[in-house]
């Protein structure tokens, strides 16, 4: 028996037990196997259910379950950490085809992927504001602002923010089904997933790359600067000032 | 607009940003200080995800193979305006294109 059919023959439960496995006393060891293959699955499937608590909800239990069964046959984890398992969600979601018609599966997928990685970012102490504050008008707008670890950009061209709070928060129910960018911020241990202005998303994803804050209201239209930046600094996602140079 | 003007109206935004960052309720603002192990079980789930608690053993009833093709969640309550009543799959009618 290789270590490849002891693998394949876990992630499928039509496959008998690998030959060679035996017990304590020499007997074939079939049952211990099933033992091993259902608690694999099991583990899988609960790891999955505490990622995404909302795409559950959506789907609801009982379709989770099956869902996640597929889908960790299909994608075994690729890391020994658990708390990143799942990354191939959002693309599984897109092409299973039982949820085709929720198009906006996705992308919550994506938010509670970003959400679970912004909780597990390293931590990092947030500017004071006065050292925004004494910063010239020229050298503001020729810094660059280094953001959070924790900090995360969602964009959607759906309510995800709606929908998301209705299902975590028992929020309102989105009223229409608009595009909506998320900004991930973890002010103190919790990531909290706000709601940006529309259009200041290319601004934050200009900041994120490292471009000045020039240059990164130049990759962005029209937006509300003043909210944006009220939810960087709220959010304490701004970790650093880069003038000059 | 000009580059002064620009530079003018951003700088006006810090300011604007800053002022009602500083204005925020000093309690508000209160650092909390790390405490770990007192979450109850499934308030810690959503932030932080599997693996960081010991996942349950054995439960055979989870094995079997037969499942239902068809999402049953809240998604099939969601209201939608104009009374127009719902399931998210309705959000197909006012589709955002991008």
């Amino acid at each position: 028996m290789s270590q490849s059919e002891f693998r394949a023959a876990l992630l499928d439960p039509s496959r008998p037990a690998p030959e060679g496995l035996t017990g304590p006393a020499g007997q074939p060891a079939g049952r211990r196997f099933d033992v091993y293959r259902n608690n694999v699955t099991v583990s899988l499937t609960e790891a999955l259910r505490q990622a995404f608590p909302v795409i559950r909800k959506l789907v609801g239990e009982e379709f989770f379950t099956a869902m996640a069964r597929e889908h960790l046959r299909a994608h075994p984890p690729a890391s020994p950490l658990m708390m990143f398992y799942g990354a191939a969600m959002p693309a599984f979601l897109e092409t299973f085809p039982p949820v085709a018609h929720l198009g906006y599966l996705p992308d919550i997928a994506r938010l509670e992927l970003a959400l679970r990685q912004s909780y597990h970012a390293a931590d990092a102490a947030p500017v004071a504001a006065e050292a925004l504050q004494t910063l010239t008008p020229d050298a503001f707008v020729a810094a660059r602002l280094r953001l959070a670890p924790s900090v995360r950009l969602l964009r959607s061209c759906w309510p995800i923010h709606a929908i998301w709070t209705a299902n975590a928060r028992n929020g309102t129910a989105p009223k229409q089904a608009t595009a909506e960018d998320v900004l991930i911020v973890r002010p103190d241990f919790d990531p909290e997933p706000l709601l940006l202005p529309a259009g200041a998303a290319p601004f934050v994803a200009a900041l994120a790359e490292g471009r000045t804050v020039g240059e990164a209201l130049d990759a962005a239209g029209a937006f509300d600067l003043t909210a944006t930046l009220g939810l960087l600094l709220g959010g304490s996602a701004i970790v650093g000032i880069i003038t000059g140079e | 607009m000009s580059h002064s003007v620009k530079t003018l109206a951003v700088a006006g935004s810090l300011a604007a940003a800053l002022a009602g960052h500083m204005a925020t309720p000093a309690a508000a603002q209160e650092a909390k200080e790390k405490c770990f192990g007192v979450a109850l079980a499934g308030q810690n789930d959503c932030a932080a995800g599997p693996g960081t608690t010991c996942a349950g053993t054995s439960k055979v009833d989870y094995q079997g193979n037969s499942w239902k093709l068809v999402p049953a969640g809240t998604c099939a309550t969601m209201e939608l305006p104009d009374g127009r009543m719902g399931s998210l799959e309705a959000l197909d009618r006012d589709l955002p294109q991008g």
